[in-house]
């Protein structure tokens, strides 16, 4: 890819919109952590999900296989982005949608704007969607005094708590329903006073309340789970209906998407759509997958636009190590499965993508420098958990430990004095880089004795060790290393011929 | 068969039993084991903090080391640094454009082997009260640390040979799965989160009722071990190793904190 094309702005073009964490990870899971009625939620609810997709997953024979299939088609996307970007713009077009490019948040917001104000209207309905949180649409739209309802239930939770989502498919996963219930009564207008926290009944109060909207708006914005570039044809996928209602209803539909959600054809759908409700929600079969093509005449929106989003989206791609978090599905298993994430939660994380894809998308998107970002890929304890759900395989631990990387070289050079790390860092390196070195050092250690009380443990360590005495003793170091061991007294059992010395 | 003995240098460092109960069980198999001396660290620790140029003399040395000897297999008593070897390295050296470096690894990876995949798979070992006289006599649990289990795919390896110890009594753990928490530096960059990992595992190897938890990475059970010695649970540690070594004649001591086999010092 060449740097500088036709007076077009130097590549990468990083990312905006809600994708900064502003404080390092651990100072913002340090509060979460002190959330107990929170975590007691999270724990829950992501516990009641890792069993549902343990359980249909398992009914699969072929799931590995479908894996596979989903994470070659991805890469292969990737591979031709640029084509078939171009074949999804011709037969998007031809069947009378309307294509805007944004290279980034700003740019997306104020096509929409423009869009929505065309349509000489204030209120805009909205479809659950992760590429206007990216871009914080909904704020932007509101200081233009256009005021948007978000349609999916949990997204209404939220957006009625005056809250930010903390999770990509159940945004209000952080909150239990007596907690919904309270939003409910002092937020929503008309409510019934005597409202309860049972599920049906505050489904029912949400109902009534977004009735009103479906029928008046003019206008609705979306985003889109898939493209497919031979038919131009937009799907999204969901569970409550909700979203085919605002995709239906309205005059004017507005979808933003990520440029990396397209596919070849249709017949991909076949293996997404098995791979995404079974990650995502525990179901075999998705409840509500819409599909549309341009524009047809006397049925559904009239004018239909499409809002194509790079957002750093070219950056990622442009990274070789990093570039398959591209190939994520939003399904939110991996955040499911995360042992961090269901103690943080997804504020933590400070980005609309929380969880194990977010400490790895959202640096890329933004790039490693960007606020407190380089905090995330530390985020993770590398258990691996995660690439084991992830339906399109993306090796999430192999791109933390790769941006971890891209973090500490981007410091190499700084004039600045060396952190403790760096110096733990280069001390290892010249132990471990030579037997001969381990072996001078591993004499040393018993003098590590020193350190430990009566009871042979040492309890209190100085600087970034301290983090690991905090909870946790360290046994006192044996007097003899194993090398030491072998060299003087080992007597083998077996005849040897070669015996090392 | 010749088999070069990969201690890492958390096991020759701090933990040398278990790194002597390994040989103690090959050489009881009949086989032979040497000890490349160059040895030092796989780089791990390294690599997962993101210090890739410090990272690759480090991994540098340990193909070279285990380069210089002619053995059949290498072995090393744990997941993480075996998945490391077998993973990381050719990745690194790849990263840092050296192709020749990256090469050499793979094959010094194809032939290194986690202790309990070399006994499974290798050497043919499925019931250790028969084929190496083990015998322990105490309640244990066991948690099944991640690398050995998500990149090495070792399922009930280590388990399966746990079960087949003479006299020992093996309690399922609650939520086995789940990390313990340690994760290289991540228990230092991230000490909350991890020490409330570490507090729900502590939990459920407690809830076992077992005197200790068996496992086969000694970091992983450093890091659970200091958790449970911390709270004065009276539950600790035990690399499955070592419980394989002990016999009605030479069984092992647990008693302290440092665990020490016969003979040891
Ligand atoms: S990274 Fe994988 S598991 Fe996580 S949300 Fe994306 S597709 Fe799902």
């Amino acid at each position: 890819m060449s740097n500088v094309f036709m007076g077009m702005p130097s590549l990468p073009v990083f990312g905006d919109g809600n994708l900064h964490i502003d404080e390092p990870f651990p100072a913002a899971a340090h509060r979460e952590l002190g959330n107990t009625q929170m975590r007691a939620n999270l724990r829950h609810a992501t516990h009641t999900i890792r069993d549902k997709r343990l359980k249909v997953v398992g009914e699969l024979p072929d799931w590995e296989e479908l894996r596979d299939a989903g994470a070659a088609t991805k890469n292969q996307v990737m591979a031709n982005l640029p084509a078939l970007l171009e074949e999804f713009e011709k037969n998007f077009t031809a069947r009378g949608g309307i294509i805007h490019w944004a290279r980034d948040a700003d740019e997306a917001n104020r096509i929409v704007s423009d869009l929505i104000k065309e349509q000489d209207t204030d209120e805009v309905v909205k479809v659950k969607s992760m590429a206007t949180q990216e871009i914080g649409l909904n704020e932007y739209l509101e200081e233009q005094g256009i005021s948007a309802f978000e349609t999916d239930l949990a997204e209404l939770i939220v957006q009625l708590g005056h809250d930010k989502p903390s999770h990509i498919l159940v945004p209000a996963i952080h909150k239990n329903r007596t907690e919904v219930r309270d939003i409910f009564l002092a937020e929503m207008p008309n409510v019934d006073p005597n409202l309860t926290d049972e599920p049906r009944l505050l489904a029912m109060a949400a109902r009534e309340h977004l009735r009103r909207k479906f029928l008046s708006a003019k206008v609705a914005v979306s985003g889109a789970n898939f493209a497919l570039a031979d038919s131009g044809t937009l799907a999204v996928v969901e569970s409550e209906g909700n979203g085919r209602m605002c995709l239906t209803l309205p005059e004017t539909l507005i979808t933003v998407m990520g440029i990396e959600k397209l596919l070849p054809g249709k017949e991909d759908l076949e293996v997404f759509m098995q791979l995404l409700p079974r990650s995502s929600t525990g179901e075999r079969m998705n409840p509500y997958t819409s599909l549309w093509t341009g524009v047809t005449e006397g049925d559904g929106p009239q004018n239909v636009h499409l809002v194509m989003l790079d957002n750093g989206r070219t950056a990622a791609l442009a990274d070789k190590y990093g570039r398959t978090a591209l190939n994520c599905i939003r399904c939110s298993a991996c955040m499911n499965v995360c042992p961090v994430y269901e103690r943080t939660g997804g504020h933590a994380y400070g980005s609309t993508y929380p969880g194990p894809i977010g400490a790895i998308l959202t640096p890329l998107l933004t790039g490693i420098k960007s606020e407190e970002n380089s905090s995330l890929p530390y985020a993770s304890s590398l258990c691996g958990a995660c690439y084991d759900a992830c339906p399109v395989k993306i090796n999430i631990p192999e791109i933390l430990v790769h941006l971890r990387g891209e973090d500490v070289d981007s410091k190499r050079g700084e004039n600045k004095l060396p952190s403790q790390m760096d110096l733990m860092m280069k001390g290892a390196q010249w132990a471990f880089s030579s037997g001969k070195n381990l072996g001078l050092l591993e004499k040393g250690l018993p003098l590590g004795k020193l350190a430990a009380g009566r009871d042979k443990k040492i309890k209190r360590l100085p600087g970034i060790a301290a983090g690991w005495t905090q909870s946790r003793d360290i046994p006192a170091p044996p007097a003899q290393s194993f090398r030491d061991w072998w060299k003087k007294d080992h007597r083998p059992a077996a005849a040897t011929t070669e015996q090392e010395k | 068969m010749k088999i070069a003995l990969f201690a890492t240098c958390i096991v020759d460092a701090m933990y040398p039993q278990t790194a002597r109960a390994t040989v103690k069980i090959l050489e009881r198999l009949g086989h032979e084991v040497i000890f490349p001396s160059g040895q030092a660290c796989c780089g791990q620790m390294h690599i997962n903090s993101g210090y890739m140029d410090e990272a690759l003399p480090v991994v540098a040395n340990h193909v070279a080391a285990f380069e210089a000897k002619t053995y059949d297999v290498a072995v090393a008593p744990s997941g993480s640094c075996v998945a490391s070897v077998k993973h990381q390295h050719p990745v690194l050296a790849e990263r840092c454009g050296d192709a020749a470096l990256k090469a050499r690894a793979e094959a010094v990876g194809a032939k290194t082997y986690e202790l309990s995949q070399l006994l499974v798979d290798v050497l043919g070992v499925t019931n250790a009260a028969e084929q190496l006289g083990s015998h322990f006599a105490h309640k244990v649990t066991y948690h099944p640390s991640c690398h050995g289990m998500r990149s090495l795919h070792l399922g009930d390896r280590q388990l399966d040979l746990l079960k087949s110890v003479g006299g020992i009594e093996v309690a399922d753990l609650p939520e086995a799965d789940q990390c313990c928490g340690f994760g290289g530096t991540f228990s230092m960059k991230n000490a909350d989160v991890s020490s409330a990992m570490l507090e729900d595992k502590a939990k459920n190897i407690e809830s076992t009722g077992a005197s200790l938890c068996s496992g086969g990475d000694a970091s992983c059970l450093m890091h659970i071990g200091g958790g449970l010695s911390r709270t004065k649970s009276n539950t600790t540690t035990l690399h499955f190793a070592e419980i394989l070594a002990s016999t009605i004649t030479e069984p092992v001591s647990v008693t302290g904190e440092v665990f020490v086999g016969k003979g040891g010092k």
